[in-house]
């Protein structure tokens, strides 16, 4: 989009993220992700004749501590309304929602760009139920529905139109999808649709001030495709204008085969919704005392954290940040930390570079991680007793990741115990030194270099053990003459 | 002694426990009046014979242990808004002919853990909607007193059945009046509690916001031992109540001596026929006579109650009914060609032609400029009907008045014109409106038709209205008349 | 107020409901006699007063997060208008 100068994306985001309740939003049935179709429609999610629909504590709860996350006012009460459509994923011929006053309202996010620290604003955080699912497979030519997922907590997210470009949306929603996994109200798990996103673009010329016609593309479910999807979309909306065109209101899908946005032309295009107060449900009253022990149960946000580890643990913020990316991981880090003894920067770069990087390699996460956070400080301790050299811990530190044992072992199996004995690295010099009289001579003539040259032969002759502190300073002792 | 269907609650309670006859007798008793007597009626949906003599049996037991209750072993009849488990649930309707309701509603529940008989499902006007019992998709309900005249709707069926003695009691729901009006053109009492007093939970709901479940019964007493059975909070209704419930049997005889009535003026303008008029003013009276104080009241805003009302109820009704998609459960069109199609033919056939026309005027005031000149109007109103109330009760203990405007009307003589008959409910309404207690009790005959007195009380004040109403009942003999042809 | 015959048409479309060309004049009629009826609401006079959505004053009540329901889907099914492997089957749903 960068060869439109003139023109200018305005951009709001509307992102639907089930709540990770156990239960559904109005009933007791499991929401376990996977099951067989239709054995988690209860009665209330079938919409059966003469069920009613009972509030979920934890699901409020959640939404209260997303709320208080990212800064917003708690409605002291807040009222469900139903939404009304027909759809065969819906089973009661309404959606429970809610319209004129949801419980979180006027919040926002800082995302950072660059280097430049943008604030977007959150308009509403509101309560409903999520949808079932069509199955378009060959059913006899029909389609099939599941409303296992019916029922399901969501909030829906909505963003201030302030977002003006793809990379700031997908820092956004980067942002979003971390806080709301930290706050452990979402596992975040974009392919089941746990995270969804709508994105609602418009184009304007610079400098004007009037939003153009905006579209909504709906449920792309994956950053890439975020990313894609607002570039396509931009793309196409200035070409319309500038060929004389005029953009439609019209809600649009995103085709992640060809990167494309398509117009869904429903015949319902004029959706009258008929929004009204649930009359099955009552105003849901939140407390000042009810926030104030959502807040005592609220985690330690990202950004706290993060702040916490630079000033604790000494750590850059590019290393803060990594570290503070996920929960779990913070976690990690900490009890690394804590039971290793070790320098916090050294943990650190353990955790960040060699963790991550073989998780990374294996497929796994924090939580199937191979090696837990004792495992790791075993290790580190002996880097930090001088038992191995740093050298030699990445070797270990890959055994440990083939399963060969915790640190302790491999080493004493490996028998990679450092030399610390001075004595026995002063002989690996004096052997050196008499095969290599040449390279003697020429370092005391002013050959400086070749003291790397010394050490490497030194570590090859001691398979690599040789406490590298101690070699160095006796080294230099014996070289001088 | 008298015949099974002439007997009280009490009575038969007395007389199960007594072992003067069993709980299958009893029963038999009643089903095969139904097998002889409702054929003139058509009260029932469904009969459901042999739950009933499995039930009957299982009270016998429980009678010979020693374990029974006041209503162990008791016949009833449920109107076919409730679901019952493994018996068909209709609503009234075509789309829910062949539902079989998978679970059963609570006061279902409470009324077969209470011991009760359940011998069918009532007849009713289609998702409760209309006031004569002539939108039943199962045919209209004729009234005991004169076959050729309506029994009164919603709850017609309930009302024909016991003013016919086919059962001695039998559940009904009360949206608009649905309980009393049919009450008071059978010569039956019926009582509609305050709204949350009953759960709603597996009645199938036409106007949540107003739908509450009650009883008609032959007599007060009759009403209060089954309506403290159904009373209760619900957890699985968000608007059921939680407050313990008040006894509602004990109190029954206390005198009312120095009880203070209100009459509110605009229940007695225009539209009360002189028949009718005459048959309240002589129950005033005798309550005058039994030491009620009388005082004239003012309910301002009630001549508004039947406009408010079929604009809240409509608007909650669209909803309430957009679950029927053939898809579930419920009826679905044969040969459509797409999804719409199935839609708009399974409700199109589903739906008769009085449910229709009120999801339309649902849909229409809820629909987007229109909402705040109806909806939100009519939210407002209904606000004003229930600060009259309010006032009302500052002043006085009930609220009396007629329950209808005449006796039973002609089958047929107001289905043309939607508006007349909603204006039957005129006296009704308000309560729903206000969500208080009011019942409906038998005060005389014009031409050998039935007349109702309607009292109206504070919240939860059913005990005190259950207690007037049988105080009555005690100087008068009106609700021991029973239709010729059904003695 | 009064419905047009076409206002009919759009409302029984929101509604799903399939009307006859012979019933729209008909519920036309009808529902124009209704809500020339309620139309008497508008001379009453309501600024400042608030809606009332309920006959109580209550709050909702939470319920705990506690799995309650067990799968009964074979009963829910067995008489559904159509069903295979376990899915409801309505015709084909194209967006």
């Amino acid at each position: 989009m960068s060869q439109h100068a003139e023109w200018e994306a305005v951009i709001g985001l509307e992102v639907h993220c089930q709540l990770l309740t156990k239960t559904k939003i109005f009933s007791g049935a499991s929401t376990t992700y996977g099951a067989e179709p239709n054995t988690q429609a209860d009665a209330v999610t079938l919409g059966l004749p003469g069920v009613l629909p009972v509030l979920n504590a934890e699901a409020l709860n959640m939404a209260v501590k997303f709320g208080l996350a990212v800064d917003a006012q708690i409605a002291p009460r807040c009222v469900f309304a139903r939404k009304h459509y027909f759809y065969p994923d819906l089973p009661k011929g309404y959606q429970i929602s809610q319209y004129e006053l949801p419980i979180v309202a006027h919040g926002h996010l800082d995302i950072e760009v660059g280097e430049q620290v943008k604030r977007i604003g959150i308009t509403r955080a509101h309560l409903e139920e999520d949808a079932g699912k069509s199955l378009h497979e060959n059913f006899s030519g029909m389609t099939g529905i599941d409303l296992n997922r019916a029922g399901t907590p969501l909030i829906e997210i909505v963003s201030e139109p302030d977002i003006r470009s793809s990379v700031e949306a997908v820092a956004y929603l980067k942002k979003l999808h971390q806080l709301v996994v930290f706050l452990g109200v979402c596992d975040g798990n974009m392919q089941e649709g746990s995270f969804r996103c709508d994105a609602n673009v418009s184009v304007r010329r610079k400098g004007t001030e009037k939003f153009g016609t905006r579209t909504e593309t709906k449920n792309i479910n994956s950053f890439r495709y975020v990313e894609k999807a607002i570039e396509y979309e931009i793309e196409r909306q200035i070409e319309v204008i500038e060929s004389g065109g005029k953009i439609v209101q019209e809600t649009r899908l995103f085709n992640p085969d060809t990167g494309e946005t398509r117009s869904m032309r429903s015949k319902e295009n004029a959706n009258d919704y008929r929004y009204f107060p649930d009359p099955d449900l009552l105003p849901v009253v939140v407390t000042e005392a009810d926030v104030a022990r959502i807040r005592g149960q609220m985690p330690e946000l990202p950004e706290a954290m993060r702040d916490r580890f630079m000033s604790q643990y000494g750590l850059s913020k590019y290393d803060a940040v990594t570290l503070t990316g996920e929960r779990a991981l913070a976690a990690y880090y900490e009890a690394v930390v804590k039971s290793s003894g070790a320098d916090a920067k050294l943990c650190a770069n353990w955790v960040s570079t060699d963790l991550l990087g073989a998780l990374n390699k294996l497929g796994k996460d924090i939580a199937t991680s191979p090696i837990s956070a004792d495992a790791l400080a075993g290790l580190l301790k002996r880097i930090a007793d001088k038992t191995i050299s740093g050298k030699i811990a990445k070797d270990v530190f890959e055994a440990m990741c083939a399963g060969e044992g915790d640190a302790d072992a491999i080493i004493k199996a490996k028998g990679l115990v450092q030399i610390t004995d001075e004595s026995a690295i002063v002989k690996a010099i004096e052997d050196v030194m008499a095969k290599n009289p040449d390279n003697v001579a020429a370092y005391r003539g002013g050959k400086d270099k070749l003291f790397g040259f010394f050490v490497g032969q030194v570590m090859k002759a001691t398979g690599g053990k040789a406490n590298p502190d101690a070699l160095n300073r006796l080294l230099k002792e014996k070289l001088a003459g | 002694m008298n015949a099974p269907h002439q007997l009280s609650i009490r009575e038969l309670s007395d007389g199960l426990r007594g072992k003067k006859f069993s709980s299958r007798e009893l029963t038999q008793h009643f089903l095969k009046r139904i097998d002889t007597l409702d054929p003139q009626l058509n009260s029932l949906i469904t009969v459901t014979a042999a739950r009933a003599q499995r039930q009957a049996e299982a009270a016998d037991a429980r009678i010979a242990r020693g374990e029974a209750g006041p209503l162990t072993g008791i016949p009833l009849i449920q109107k076919d808004i409730f679901c019952t488990q493994g018996v068909r649930t209709s609503c009234a309707s075509q789309m829910l002919d062949r539902f079989i309701a998978p679970y059963d509603a609570t006061i279902v529940e409470k009324l077969d853990a209470a011991g009760m008989v359940m011998l069918g499902k009532a007849n009713m006007d289609e998702f409760a909607m209309g006031s004569s019992n002539e939108t039943s998709w199962y045919g209209p309900v004729c009234n005991p007193w004169d076959l050729s005249r309506v029994p009164g709707g919603s709850s017609g069926g309930s009302v024909a059945a016991v003013a016919a003695g086919l059962a001695p009691v039998a559940t009904a729901t009360d949206t608009g009046g649905s309980i009393r009006q049919p009450a008071a053109l059978t010569n039956l009492t019926g009582i509609k509690p305050t709204y949350g007093r009953v759960s709603r939970y597996g009645m199938i709901a036409f106007a949540s916001s107003l739908d509450q479940a009650g009883v008609v019964a032959r007599s007060a007493e009759d009403a209060a031992v089954v309506l403290q059975a159904m009373s209760g909070f619900d957890p699985r209704d968000s608007t059921s109540v939680e407050r313990p419930v008040d006894d509602l049997v004990t109190g029954l005889n206390q005198p009312i001596k120095g009880l203070r009535i209100g009459l509110p003026k605009e229940y007695f303008a225009e539209g009360l026929a002189p028949g009718a008029r005459a048959c309240v003013e002589a129950a005033i009276k005798k309550f005058e006579e039994l030491g009620a104080v009388i005082k004239e009241i003012s309910l301002p805003n009630s001549p508004l109650s039947v406009p408010t009302y079929y604009v809240v109820a409509p608007a909650e009704a669209s909803s309430n009914l957009a679950r029927f998609d053939g898809v579930r459960y419920g009826h679905r069109a044969e040969g459509v060609k797409n999804l719409e199609d199935l839609y708009k033919k399974s409700r199109g056939e589903g739906f008769g032609a009085e449910v229709q026309r009120r999801i339309m005027i649902g849909t229409y005031v809820l629909s987007h400029g229109y909402y705040d000149a109806y909806y939100l109007k009519a939210q407002k109103v209904r606000r004003l009907i229930y600060d009259d109330f309010k006032r009302a009760f500052a002043e006085v203990d009930v609220v009396l008045g007629p329950t209808a405007t005449d006796v039973a009307f002609k089958l047929g003589s107001k289905t043309d014109d939607p508006v007349a008959m909603y204006l039957n409910d005129i006296y009704t309404i308000a309560a729903n409106l206000a969500g208080i207690p009011a019942m409906s009790l038998p005060c005389g005959f014009v031409d050998g038709l039935p007349v109702g007195l309607q009292l109206m009380g504070n919240y939860f004040d059913e005990a005190r209205l259950l207690n007037v109403a049988h105080q009555y009942q005690q100087a008068t003999n009106w609700h021991q008349q029973s239709p010729k042809g059904f003695a | 107020m009064s419905l047009s015959p076409e206002q009919v048409r759009q409302v029984a479309h929101l509604a799903r409901l399939e009307l006859k060309n012979e019933q729209v004049e008909h519920y036309a009629r009808q529902l124009s006699n209704i809500l020339g009826m309620v139309d008497r609401l508008s001379a009453a006079q309501t600024d400042g007063v608030p809606e009332m959505a309920h006959p109580l004053d209550m709050t909702q009540r939470l319920r705990p997060d506690v799995v309650t329901e067990t799968d009964r889907r074979d009963v829910f099914q067995e008489h559904a208008p159509a069903v295979q492997d376990g899915l409801f089957l309505v015709p084909k749903v194209i967006e």
